[in-house]
C-alpha cells in the first residue's frame, strides 16, 4: 500500500497534533526517505512522549539507519509504556536475530505472535529463525521485512490529557485540570490520612481510608527498600494484577498518591497519569499548607 | 517435573545491568536460589521485596480482589523488580540504572512463569 506523502504532510500542516505523523513518518521511511522519516518521527515524539507507536516509528527510522544500540532503546522505552506493544517485540525479535542471539529473536517474536497468532509476518519470521537454516546476515532482508509489515497504528490516541477549566473538573481539589481523576486517584500523606481523591472498589463500595493507609505504608515500605538496597531515592512503584493497573508516586517527600486503571491502559501510561495527577497536587500542596 | 531455580535465576543476571536475581519464599522470606553479584545482601533484598509485595497486596486486593502479579520500584539509581511465581514464590530482582526495564520486565515475567 502506498501512501499518499502529500495528502499525509498536508494533513499533518493543517492539524500538528493528530497522530496522522505515524503514518507519513512510516509511509517516508518505506520510501527510504529516512532524514525526512526521522524529522516527522521526533517532532511526534516531542509532542507524545509517552506514546509507544511513536517511539516504535522512530525506532524503524533507527534501524534502518543501522542505529541498532538506539533502536532498542526506542523499542525498549515503547514497551515499558506498553508491554505488549506488537511492534516493539517485532523489533526487538529482530535485533536479537541480526545480533545472531537467535534464542532472544525466538522468544520476543513468539510473545507476538501470541498477541496476533495469524499475522503472516511475525510467523515467517519465527518460521526463519527457529528453522536456524540461515545465517543472520543472509537471511537479514527476509526477517526485516516480515517483521516490518504492520505500520504504526494510529489508534493509541491519549487516552487522558489535561482538561480544558470549564469542562467541570473540581478545581479546589488536589487534581484539578487532571481529566479522569474522579475515581482510582488518592492523594494520602505519611500516616495515611486522605488528603484528597476517591477510591471505590469494583463493586463500588468506598474504600478511600482502606486504601489510604495501605498506600502510606506502601509508600513507606518502597523508601525503605530503595534506601536499603542503594536505588536512591524511590519514583514510582507499578504494580499488574493482570486484569487491573497501579501506580504510587510521591508528590511531595510527605505525601504519596495513588492511581489504579483497567489493565487496557498500559501501566506505563497509568504512570503517566500517576506523575500528572502528582503534579497538579504539588500545586494544590502549594496552595493550601 | 521439578523446578531448576539456580538456572531460572542466572538465565536473568544475564541480562545488561541486572544485579541480582532471588526465588523467595514470600511468606517468610527464605531465599530458595539466589544468582547475585559482590556486594548485594541477599537476605535484605528477599525481606524487602517481600515486605514490598505484601505491603502493595493490601492495595490491590482492597481494590480489585487480585494478588499483584509484577511489581517494580523505580528508584533513580536503580530498580528492583517482583515477580509472582507458584504459590507463595516470589522471582526477585536488583538491577541498575542502565537495565533496559521493558526487556527485564519480559524476561522476569517469562522466568516467573517457569516458576509454575
Amino acid at each position: 500500500m502506498t501512501e499518499d506523502i502529500r495528502g499525509l504532510t498536508a494533513a499533518l500542516a493543517a492539524d500538528p497534533a493528530s497522530l496522522v505523523f505515524l503514518r507519513l513518518g512510516e509511509a517516508l521511511r518505506r520510501r527510504g526517505q529516512l532524514d525526512a522519516a526521522q524529522k516527522v518521527a521526533l517532532a511526534g515524539l516531542n509532542r507524545y512522549p509517552h506514546l509507544p507507536d511513536a517511539h516504535d516509528l522512530y525506532a524503524r527510522v533507527l534501524a534502518d539507519r543501522r542505529d541498532f544500540a538506539s533502536a532498542f532503546d526506542e523499542w525498549d522505552m515503547a514497551l515499558r509504556l506498553d508491554p505488549n506493544h506488537l511492534g516493539s517485540l517485532k523489533g526487538i525479535g529482530f535485533l536479537y536475530f541480526q545480533a545472531g542471539d537467535a534464542e532472544h529473536a525466538r522468544e520476543h517474536l513468539r510473545a507476538a505472535a501470541a498477541i496476533v497468532p495469524d499475522d503472516e509476518g511475525i510467523l515467517s519470521a519465527l518460521a526463519l529463525v527457529e528453522g536456524g537454516r540461515l545465517s543472520p546476515a543472509q537471511s537479514e532482508p527476509e526477517v526485516s521485512a516480515a517483521v516490518s509489515t504492520v505500520p504504526p497504528t494510529p489508534s493509541a490516541a491519549p487516552v487522558f490529557s489535561f482538561a480544558s477549566a470549564d469542562e467541570g473538573v473540581d478545581e479546589q481539589g488536589p487534581f484539578a485540570g487532571v481529566e479522569n481523576a474522579l475515581n482510582m486517584l488518592l492523594l494520602v500523606d505519611g500516616s495515611g490520612l486522605r488528603l484528597g481523591g476517591e477510591f471505590r472498589s469494583i463493586d463500588g463500595a468506598d474504600i478511600s481510608e482502606e486504601i489510604s493507609a495501605c498506600g502510606a505504608g506502601a509508600a513507606r515500605e518502597a523508601a525503605r527498600a530503595a534506601r536499603i538496597l542503594g536505588l536512591g531515592e524511590w519514583k514510582s512503584v507499578s504494580v499488574e494484577t493482570g486484569e487491573w493497573n497501579f501506580s504510587l508516586v510521591q508528590p511531595t517527600p510527605d505525601t504519596c498518591l495513588i492511581a489504579a486503571r483497567p489493565a487496557d491502559l498500559p501501566v506505563g501510561q497509568v504512570g503517566f497519569l500517576a506523575e500528572r495527577a502528582a503534579k497538579a497536587a504539588r500545586q494544590w500542596l502549594e496552595l493550601v499548607r | 517435573m521439578s523446578v531448576d531455580y539456580v538456572a531460572v535465576v542466572d538465565a536473568l543476571t544475564r541480562v545488561r545491568g541486572v544485579h541480582g536475581a532471588m526465588v523467595v519464599a514470600g511468606q517468610d522470606g527464605v531465599v530458595v536460589a539466589e544468582s547475585l553479584m559482590e556486594g548485594v545482601k541477599g537476605r535484605a533484598l528477599a525481606a524487602l521485596a517481600g515486605s514490598l509485595a505484601k505491603r502493595v497486596e493490601g492495595i490491590t486486593r482492597a481494590a480489585a480482589g487480585q494478588a499483584p502479579h509484577f511489581i517494580h520500584l523505580e528508584g533513580e539509581d536503580g530498580a528492583l523488580l517482583v515477580a509472582a511465581g507458584a504459590g507463595d514464590l516470589l522471582l526477585v530482582i536488583l538491577a541498575g540504572r542502565e537495565v533496559p526495564i521493558g526487556l527485564a520486565r519480559l524476561e522476569t515475567l517469562r522466568a516467573a512463569e517457569r516458576l509454575a
